[in-house]
């Protein structure tokens, strides 16, 4: 496989070499589409590319730079996760059940990229309707990790991760319910943020658990992520749970000393279930952050090793009640010669959905019928209040937590498959930050055996300025972003 | 905890999925598991803790003025549906 140059290392390049013109957005478009073909067999990150819209988008871009229109953002390209919808383009979220749903209109995150002149690439690969940490549970069939193929790029925002790691994809829009954004950004090298619950708007965000979802970006840099945090966020009427409050300019503190910032090593991060070499990558890094003035101390969640029984039991719940919309009535599949209404919702529901969603639905629905409620979702809810209560205790001494984002580096596609509860362990430092609303990064750090390794970030609700300035900091010091795996350079 | 046949077919029947005989005891066991697996929580003491719905404690539901503020898009929104017809989704007959 021989892949066409990419354009550059960055957004920010890019915004760069648009501005001096370099190059146009139809030359970037085009240049990034070659990329996006040639390695489609191999990663299987697209579900669908947009090309013939993308030129066009890309013509309408150079014109408005052109007419001294338009912004810094104008002309960049970038791709979506398929659980965002986009007018008039198959949304698909990874299911079987939306294989042939075209979206009658845009996410509120999708439209606030295009009015910032980004132009769509397409569609990206992902976990079905997100549940799954390898992305092997896509009914479009999984994705590949560009640093070795024969591994999983991680999930749910697979496609997204494994995409701008080969460089197809200056940048993408993903999604995080446990730690879809982080995980796969670091198993597969690049720089992932999940905003706090309620930055960015969940409207045109296919549902997986209401309380939990946030959307968020995969990008090369912390840079980039700032550059692209913007315009995605933001007050949105239409989201029931959108926060109004004020969005800052994320790249105007990007440069920030480090100086007295005080970051918190969660022990309980450190527990025997991370890979020791990992565990050496994040000490590294820890001596980074150190060398750049940010102090460091050992701070303790006690409840969040609950973390995952508590999500399992939160977001499947959530899960069975926002997935009773797929009905084979109003849209998505249905089945054939449905003998009666039941039938129709049974049968389509059957075929519609894959076996991990099923899996949840199913656990979702016990967890919340009668007799149980009790025993399991209220008994979730409160040890999710004491997990949170632990943060806010921990946010008391430390400005920013820090700790590994995954246990190991990227798994061998098949190997989690059999048990899934070795599946959903993979999530065990992600999902504390989703169950209390909090902000969380992941960067990369290093490699283990050719692999990349992520550090973990997460801070207090609306401290993505703050977390960016540190991760940026660090960028500075250390050229691990940059890395680009050999077949994709 | 341990689910068996029956609880895994009543759990279906209230989630209307219809599985398939081989499906049946995949979920019997993988279902099992994770109920032994979240059954740790019995572990935390957890009296007089409120219940936590919202990871932002604090944001009221908001209110909005009562205006029409959406169009009609019935046309539009049917293109996706399997079955329409005069404007209706079809399924099969309800009442007889």
């Amino acid at each position: 496989m021989s892949l066409p140059a990419a354009p550059a290392a960055t957004v920010a390049e890019l915004v760069r070499g648009l501005a001096a013109k370099r190059y146009s957005s139809v030359e970037l478009t085009r240049a990034y589409l070659d990329r996006v073909a040639a390695a489609q067999p191999e990663l299987n990150a697209f579900i669908t590319v947009t090309g013939e819209a993308a030129l066009a988008a890309a013509a309408r871009a150079d014109e408005a730079r052109a007419a001294g229109r338009g912004g810094p953002l104008t002309g960049v390209p970038l791709a979506h996760k398929d659980i965002f919808c986009t007018e008039g383009v198959l949304t698909t979220c990874g299911s079987k059940m939306l294989a042939n749903f075209v979206s009658p209109y845009d996410a509120t995150v999708v439209a606030g990229l295009r009015q910032a002149g980004t132009v769509m690439l397409g569609k990206l690969n992902m976990d079905e309707f997100a549940m799954g940490s390898s992305n092997e549970t896509s009914y479009f069939g999984p994705v590949r990790n560009p640093w070795d193929t024969a591994r999983v790029p991680g999930g749910s925002s697979g496609g997204s991760a494994a995409a701008v790691a080969a460089r197809i994809a200056p940048a993408a829009t993903a999604t995080d319910t446990g730690g879809s954004i982080r995980q796969p950004a670091a198993l597969c090298g690049v720089t992932g943020i999940k905003p706090t619950y309620g930055r960015v708007s969940r409207y045109g965000m296919i549902a997986f658990a209401s309380s939990l979802d946030q959307g968020g970006l995969i990008t090369v840099s912390a840079e980039d992520a700032a550059l692209l945090l913007g315009p995605m966020s933001g007050f949105d009427p239409r989201d029931s749970t959108s926060v109004d409050s004020p969005v800052p300019d994320y790249t105007a503190t990007l440069a920030d000393s480090l100086d007295g910032l005080t970051i918190g090593l969660v022990k309980e991060f450190f527990d025997d279930g991370l890979d020791a070499e990992c565990g050496a990558r994040i000490r590294e890094a820890i001596a980074v952050l150190e060398k750049q003035g940010a102090r460091v101390r050992e701070v303790s969640c006690p409840n969040l090793p609950l973390s995952v029984p508590t999500y399992y039991v939160v977001a499947p719940a959530e899960c069975s009640s926002n997935l009773a919309r797929f009905d084979g009535v109003r849209f998505g599949h249905r089945c054939e010669s449905p003998k009666n209404l039941t039938d129709l919702y049974s049968r389509s529901r059957g075929e519609g959905f894959g076996a991990e969603v099923k899996r949840r639905i199913m656990t979702g629905t016990y967890v919340l019928s009668a007799g149980y409620y009790d025993a399991y979702y209220l008994k979730a809810q409160r040890v999710r209040q004491l997990i949170s209560a632990d943060f806010a205790r921990a946010f008391g001494e430390c400005d920013l937590l820090l700790g590994p984002t995954s246990p190991t580096p990227a798994f061998r596609i098949g190997d989690k498959c059999d048990d899934p509860i070795t599946m959903y362990l993979n999530d065990i430092y992600t999902i504390g930050a989703n169950l209390a609303g909090l902000p969380g990064m992941s960067l990369p750090c290093g490699f283990v055996g050719g692999l990349p390794v992520g550090l973990q970030l997460i801070g207090p609700h609306f401290s993505e300025a703050r977390m960016l300035n540190a991760a940026h900091r660090y960028q500075m010091e250390t050229d691990w972003h940059l890395r680009v795996p050999a077949a994709f350079a | 905890m341990s689910l068996n046949r029956a609880d895994i077919e009543n759990i279906a029947r209230l989630a209307r999925l219809e599985l398939t005989e081989a499906e049946i005891p995949v979920y019997v066991d993988s279902l099992s598991r994770i109920f032994a697996f979240v059954g740790e929580l019995d572990r935390a003491p957890t009296t007089g803790i409120a219940p936590m719905a919202h990871p932002l404690p604090g944001l009221a539901q908001r209110l909005r003025p009562d205006e029409v503020a959406e169009t009609d898009h019935r046309e539009l929104y049917q293109r996706n549906a399997p079955r329409v017809e005069a404007g209706l989704y079809v399924v099969p007959k309800v009442i007889e």
